[in-house]
């Protein structure tokens, strides 16, 4: 009996740890945000981007309206390529897009939209970073879809126009 | 009077070097604990990236409004989940990753016990 004991329980043992191993095999390596979170946004004070006036955040969202948070910087290269899908969004007016300029030169920014466009209907400035935070964001560029004072879909990296084509879903 | 002045400001700026001090050791133990989102295997503490920068900076802000370590990675938890802890704590999703090293021990131990110490 005793020396039952002994080959039985590594063979539990390695069991249980082959079981375990074989699991984390089957769980994908690259980390990958919940991206569909039902979460408040947050509260915070900014400046605005043209006036540089204080404001607060408060003032950009009403409730039973849709928005389009967009985190973007002049020095974003995918920015820069999501920005005509932002500009086509723009020209449905059935969403607000909101931008937050992330850890930018104001005259670079301002150039930028010239250039480019500007699709924002508001648009406030995160100088550092941390505001991006607050939202749980990664970086730039990264949109929030929100309704209800909610955040209700994250879209991390650029808008393309399959993500346009569902968010346009989502506003009918 | 001017010699008790003097060693009031000695006093006072040796205490608060030293809170400067501990604040700045909390500050790296909670960011050394804190994955880098966007990095491949680097704590905030390590990492130089755009959004450790960021971070840090919150960290900061958020030991001076006087919140506590486990507050600091309560708030983090909440904003990016789970994964932004390297020191999970023992939930549903983890308590293998806690138990199990637990359960390797007690049975090899049993079985040392059974077959040394007992047959002696």
């Amino acid at each position: 009996m005793k020396n039952k004991i002994l080959p039985f329980s590594v063979i539990i043992i390695f069991g249980i740890i082959f079981f375990i191993f074989y699991k984390g095999l089957e769980d994908s390596k690259i980390y990958t945000p919940d991206v569909n979170i039902k979460k408040e946004i947050p509260l915070f004070n900014t400046k605005e981007f043209f006036s540089g006036e204080n404001v607060k955040s408060s003032n950009f969202f009403d409730l039973d309206k849709i928005y389009l948070l967009n985190i973007w910087s002049s020095w974003c290269v995918p920015c820069r390529q999501e920005h005509p899908f932002l500009m086509s969004l723009n020209l449905d007016n059935k969403v607000n897009i909101i931008g937050m300029n992330y850890k930018d030169n104001l005259k670079n920014a301002e150039n930028f939209l010239k250039e480019l466009g500007n699709p924002y209907k508001e648009i406030f400035i995160d100088l550092d970073g941390t505001l991006a935070i607050e939202w749980g964001a990664y970086g730039v560029p990264e949109s929030f879809l929100i309704y209800n004072n909610e955040i209700i879909k994250k879209y991390i990296g650029p808008l393309n126009q399959q993500l346009v084509d569902e968010i346009n879903l989502f506003i009918k | 009077m001017k010699f008790s002045r003097f060693v009031l400001i000695f006093i006072l700026s040796f205490s608060f070097s030293s809170v400067n001090a501990d604040e700045y050791d909390k500050r790296n133990k909670i960011t050394k604990n804190l994955r880098c989102l966007i990095c491949q295997g680097q704590s905030v503490y390590d990492s130089d990236s755009e959004f450790a920068i960021s971070l840090k900076i919150v960290v900061d802000q958020k030991l001076q409004e006087g919140l506590s370590e486990d507050q600091i990675y309560e708030y983090f938890k909440i904003k990016y989940g789970e994964w932004i802890l390297y020191d999970p704590g023992l939930n549903k999703n983890t308590y293998i990753l806690w138990l199990l090293p637990l359960l390797i021990f007690l049975i090899g131990g049993a079985i040392i016990y059974k077959s040394f110490i007992v047959r002696k």
